[in-house]
């Protein structure tokens, strides 16, 4: 089990930039909010790697804190996805970029 | 253990690319899902066995959950799908690529041009994240009560039906608005 701190960083700045191509990519908003998701937890990931190449807990604590962000982001996301549906019928934000009403 | 990690690692970003990539919402999500439980494998191989269950339970059991819920209520249509499938077109998703390749670029010089580290043996078991959390953080768990709760009310006062109007005025006022 002698993995390298760099891979997994690696790993995590991976997956951020393929997160960050999906939230610039895509117009849908489900979509847009999945590569947000997709980005916390890759930064998760960064954490949990580097406490544990120190070997403390201060990675996996701050994990904790960004599950609770995401879970909080996520709900309200999704209620505002929700009402942006009702309003415009449809799941592209292009539509939703007036701010009128 | 080490040919575990590279498995792990690459399942993760083989499903994550077709979660940017893909058209349905939901195999999107399922997608999705599989990239989450193999970083959790990752987690439980560098030794955060409490943070790879954690992940299991809140992100891929109750976050996905509530993606599901929300994709079942809306009933996306067959005409949006069409145009999302355009905006899959080079010309669209060549620009982003490209800057976001380069910050990628960026990061792979910035982590080859260090000695390396290699990860300690020992796991970090879950009473020594307990106590930090409880002491030296303690003031930032207090914080991530007040967001949960700000998140609690924004999604109540978001989610909830318009208010149906009976009298007949208010009824008129609102059709002029």
């Amino acid at each position: 089990m002698n993995i390298p701190m760099e891979q997994g960083i690696l790993l995590a700045a991976l997956l951020f930039c393929i997160g960050l191509t999906g939230l610039l990519v895509r117009r849908d908003a489900i979509f847009m909010l999945m590569s947000v998701e997709i980005m916390l937890n890759a930064a998760g990931v960064a954490f949990v790697v580097a406490g544990s190449a120190r070997g403390q807990a201060d990675g996996q604590v701050m994990f904790i804190f960004i599950l609770t962000m995401a879970a909080s982001e996520v709900s309200v996301g999704l209620a505002l996805i929700i009402q942006l549906y009702k309003k415009f019928k449809s799941l592209d934000m292009d539509r939703a970029s007036t701010m009128k009403g | 253990m080490n040919i575990l990690f590279y498995i792990a690692a690459f399942l993760a970003i083989i499903t994550t690319v077709k979660v940017v990539i893909g058209k349905n919402a939901v195999h999107t999500l399922l997608y999705l899902i599989v990239s989450l439980l193999s970083i959790s494998v990752i987690f439980f191989i560098i030794g955060a066995p409490f943070v790879a269950a954690l992940e299991v339970i809140t992100y891929a059991g109750a976050i996905m959950v509530l993606f599901v819920f929300v994709i079942m209520m809306l009933n996306v249509s067959k005409k949006e799908r069409n145009k999302e499938n355009e905006l899959l077109k080079p010309n669209i998703w060549i620009g982003p690529s490209i800057i976001s390749i380069i910050l990628f670029m960026e990061m792979v010089y910035i982590l080859t041009y260090q000695p390396a580290h290699t990860m300690t043996q020992h796991k970090v078991l879950l009473d020594a994240v307990g106590k930090l959390m409880f002491t030296k953080y303690i003031l930032v768990v207090e914080l991530a009560a007040f967001l949960l709760t700000a998140g609690i009310i924004g999604a109540y006062h978001l989610g909830q039906k318009e208010k149906m109007i009976h009298h007949r005025y208010l009824k008129n006022e609102k059709m002029k608005s």
